[in-house]
């Protein structure tokens, strides 16, 4: 065996778990975006082309609660702003990859490769560059056929289910779930707090832009937190 | 609510040519350049700043009960951030926020 197709298969394990996770987030998408009235094709094009679990569900949310177009885009866009450091994370490692090579690489750049492959490439920093492409393609291997598949079921699922069965709770429920382990520190759990309630007492602002202003105020009370936390000793986790 | 096909047609490819060039920006344009340390620090926290906001209105005031405060909805909420908390695990606080939901409704 090459040692290339090894790192390849490492990727592959390495992110398998995460199969779980990806198959009902993908489902579950599936059948939100048809519910909220778009069709098969709308709904696979969404998780082809913006491949972003949690800021496909809220432009799906913002567009149904007829948010205007610079509000969705503005807070969805946001939602992913953390893969600008996935990508700080993976340019010393994979940098040096044509740029052909490193184009394809950010596309596949998700919340699951990038964890896979932070692991891999912290414990072995030496390993050649052709092995840790290989390993970051390798990540993905699992990860995206299961996303696009099950996104494919959820929209075909949807369109049977009845609007009485009015899943208007699934998204809530989804984004909570998504948020709950990531409360690991108190810089965290203060920019939740502040979200919420900044979030239910700006509501009344037209055109969801309360949302966006709640959003800057918990990530600034966040980041304020680390800072007082850090000053006082107490040092955050990554 | 429908969403609006004008909408969304404009919607998906800024959001997903936006997506991308978030995730291309140092891997594949700026490269090994640090990052301040400020925007480092915010960036850290922009997820969980913007999902909890968002899902608040709905879970005190659902616009599937007219905006009234729902036992059912609230109960669910809460179990799945506390199982969220607990076990770390999405899919468990998915299922459990699930099941409180309708066992609730259904009571």
């Amino acid at each position: 065996m090459t040692p290339i197709r090894s790192a390849f298969l490492r990727g592959c394990l390495a992110s398998a778990p995460f199969v779980i996770v990806v198959i009902p987030f993908a489902l579950l998408f599936g059948v939100v975006a048809t519910e909220a009235g778009l069709n098969l094709l709308q709904v696979m094009l969404f998780s082809f082309s913006v491949f972003a679990g949690a800021s496909q569900f809220a432009a799906v949310q913002l567009m149904q609660d007829q948010a205007p177009v610079l509000v969705v885009l503005a807070t969805s866009l946001a939602v992913n702003l953390r893969m600008v450091m996935y990508s700080v994370a993976m340019a010393p490692h994979l940098g040096a990859a044509p740029f052909g090579t490193r184009a394809l690489m950010a596309y596949f750049l998700v919340d699951q490769s990038f964890a896979a492959s932070q692991i891999e490439f912290e414990r072995r920093p030496d390993q050649p560059l052709a092995d840790k492409v290989a390993f970051f393609f390798g990540t993905v291997t699992p990860i995206a056929p299961m996303w696009f598949a099950a996104t494919f079921a959820g929209a075909l699922v949807g369109e049977a289910i009845p609007p009485e069965y009015a899943l208007d709770f699934a998204v809530p429920i989804t984004f909570l779930a998504i948020c709950a382990p990531m409360l690991r520190s108190i810089p965290h759990v203060v920019a939740a707090a502040v979200s919420i309630v900044a979030a239910l007492v700006l509501a009344g602002l037209p055109y969801g832009t309360g949302l966006l202003l709640a959003a800057v105020l918990a990530m600034a009370a966040g980041a304020g937190a680390e800072v007082a936390l850090t000053r006082k000793g107490v040092t955050h986790e990554d | 609510m429908k969403i609006d096909p004008a909408t969304f047609w404009i919607v998906l490819p800024a959001l997903a040519i936006g997506t991308y060039l978030i995730r291309l920006s140092f891997l594949g344009v700026l490269g090994n350049q640090p990052l301040p340390a400020g925007l480092r620090r915010a960036l850290r926290y922009t997820a969980v700043a913007i999902l909890p906001g968002l899902v608040a209105p709905a879970v005190l005031w659902p616009a599937a009960t007219g905006g009234e405060t729902d036992p059912a909805r609230l109960a669910a909420a809460c179990v799945t951030l506390g199982v969220g908390i607990v076990t770390r695990s999405v899919i468990g606080a998915i299922l459990a926020g699930g099941v409180t939901l309708y066992a609730v409704l259904w009571l």
